[in-house]
């Protein structure tokens, strides 16, 4: 008895992660799944249903709009942020005074929550007393910014505030890919005669692919699951204009008490990720296995 | 002939020497312009949060304070003290701390056993258990959210700081995991082989061993999972309400009710309340604060 505790102690100590992870992500995303197969509303109701909740999602203009938003936002937050984050990378790497005080300074808001730098940001962009008021005053009298209320614009005031909070991030990441080139291959390359210019388009950056494929993911991985932001700043509106699917289905289901409904928008949200994180796995696990 | 060649060879060098000059300027001024767009919420929610709201209306978002009012602040930790109604941020304050104390202790302590067993006590399948564990970073919570709001219902304990704890352990440990499990695997294997040889058992290996060097990584998964569980907002809000809430559902509350007047000094002396501790961690403890980032980046 004793004998056999000890040999198998490191099982016996792995398993409360083990068992954890199993029931509360693995049973529970199960769970979530047979629900959206039923026609579950205030309460759970076991009996299948079919994709019925699925056509109702698809044919929801809400979900709809939740879609193109999560789509728009994606786009323009991974474009900004890999840009941002790439030129402060180079920038950086050019043997800058006060480089520390400045990565800091870049990076802080990551250690925010989307609630306080909402809250902030919601209070820069209000069309009376924000940027449009201190714009005005500066003498350009004609000068409106109502981009928070405006149903056309309010989705970029999201990417706006997105792209502030998390650039510095992809900047710390390809700053730390830039650093791991061995300096030979910058100076071989100078010698030869290449401009800072080729140098980092030419050699460092076509060398940074696993950085980009990583921002990437993480990117992605963000704009699907944003959802502190949106409450924070625009609670969906004006009407449903800035709804995204994160937003949708917290409403639907505690707010309209379709569980049915909003079981099957999170397995959507659940595939998005899933279609982007499991190439990114396996492609991880083969570069670990390679080494 | 060689005068010449020497003069604008001279000539050359004096005006690349004027363009790298130049380049050096712009950069700085790239970079110096950059910082000012990252700063500029930061000094206009304190500069907003010092002003009275007379000022607000008067000034503009980058005027600085005639004088410098603490009132705000004093409203949004301690209230105007009317009672009912009266939303303030102290005792939410508590309850995130009574939510993210245990919270990081259990999960750093679940994530380092496995780590240790998973480098160091391998067996058959092992990688296969580190990948299931390993994708629980990535799920998005909604997929989870509907049963786990049952879960905790039928365990009655939703709507409490206990149900929190319990949430932000269980969703921790794919992290923990995974930065104790990075650290182990770097540290050599015979360490742990010789001690085994001496008669140590699994305890004694990790507690005087391994415990004692792990100083640094203990370290970031503490920074990463106080800075996750403090800003956490959709766990908060959705198990919990009224007065058992953590502080960001406060704060959005706060901000949101719409009451009278909107005081736009009191919501912003509250945004940096609730947002102090993680700032000053990170200014303490920046180093380690990337370093979980860049290898844990996964949650947003």
């Amino acid at each position: 008895m004793f004998k056999w505790l000890e040999k198998n102690l490191p099982k016996i100590v792995m398993a409360p992660a083990v068992g954890l992870i199993g029931w509360f992500v693995y049973g529970f995303v199960l769970w979530t799944l047979y629900i959206s197969f039923t026609n579950s509303k205030i309460l759970p109701k076991y009996e299948l249903w079919g994709f019925g909740q699925y056509s109702k999602l698809w044919a929801s203009r809400k979900w709809l709009i939740s879609v193109d938003n999560l789509l728009i936002f994606t786009a323009l937050f991974l474009i900004f942020c890999i840009v941002i984050g790439i030129l402060l990378a180079i920038f950086l790497d050019q043997k800058i005074r006060a480089e520390g005080l400045l990565r800091t300074i870049y990076l802080y808001p990551m250690a925010l929550s989307f609630i306080v730098t909402g809250t902030a940001w919601k209070w820069i962009l209000n069309p009376t007393l924000g940027i449009q008021k201190l714009v005005v005053d500066w003498g350009f009298e004609n000068f409106t910014f109502d981009w928070l209320v405006n149903r056309e614009m309010a989705i970029y005031t999201i990417v706006i505030a997105g792209v502030w909070q998390s650039a510095g991030f992809v900047m710390a990441l390809f700053l730390a890919g830039l650093r791991s080139v061995e300096d030979e291959i910058v100076k071989a390359a100078k010698i030869d005669g290449a401009s800072l210019f080729t140098v980092y388009w030419k050699i460092l950056l076509p060398m940074m692919r696993p950085v980009f494929f990583t921002s990437f993911v993480i990117l992605v991985h963000i704009s699907i699951k944003s959802y502190d932001l949106i409450v924070a700043l625009t609670q969906g509106g004006p009407g449903i204009s800035t709804t995204m699917p994160a937003l949708y289905m917290t409403q639907t289901a505690f707010h309209k008490s379709q569980v049915g409904l909003s079981a099957a928008s999170a397995m959507m949200m659940f595939m998005a990720v899933a279609a982007v994180i499991i190439p990114y796995l396996y492609s991880e696990l083969r570069r670990e296995n390679a080494r | 002939m060689q005068d010449s060649l020497q003069s604008t060879y001279k000539q050359l060098e004096q005006k690349s020497k004027y363009t790298n000059i130049f380049l050096r300027w712009f950069l700085y001024l790239i970079l110096i312009l950059f910082a000012s767009y990252f700063i500029f919420p930061l000094y206009v929610m304190i500069v907003t949060s010092l002003k009275t709201m007379e000022e607000i209306r008067q000034g503009t978002l980058l005027t600085w304070p005639s004088t410098l009012n603490f009132d705000s602040w004093a409203v949004a930790w301690g209230g105007r003290g009317y009672g009912a109604g009266d939303t303030y941020l102290k005792p939410y304050f508590w309850n995130s701390i009574k939510m993210v104390v245990p919270a990081v202790f259990f999960s750093t302590f679940i994530g380092a056993m496995a780590g240790y067993v998973l480098t160091k006590w391998r067996f058959k399948g092992d990688k296969w258990v580190f990948l299931f564990l390993l994708f629980g970073c990535f799920i998005p919570y909604q997929a989870i959210l509907l049963p786990m709001a049952r879960t905790l219902g039928v365990l009655g304990i939703s709507n409490s700081v206990i149900g929190l704890v319990l949430v932000h352990t269980v969703y921790g440990i794919p992290f923990t995991t995974l930065f104790f499990r990075n650290f182990y695997v770097s540290i050599p294997t015979e360490l742990v082989k010789a001690a085994r040889i001496d008669g140590a058992g699994f305890f004694k290996i990790f507690f005087k061993i391994l415990l004692p060097i792990s100083a640094p990584i203990i370290v970031v998964t503490v920074i990463w999972q106080f800075t996750q569980i403090w800003n956490d907002f959709l766990f908060g809000s959705t198990f919990s309400f009224g007065e058992a809430a953590p502080i960001q559902v406060a704060l959005n509350n706060m901000v949101l009710s719409s009451t009278s007047v909107k005081e736009y000094n009191v919501d912003m002396a509250s945004a940096i309340i609730a947002g102090i501790p993680t700032l000053i961690v990170y200014v303490l403890a920046g180093k380690y604060f990337i370093r979980g980032l860049t290898s844990g980046a996964v949650k947003g």
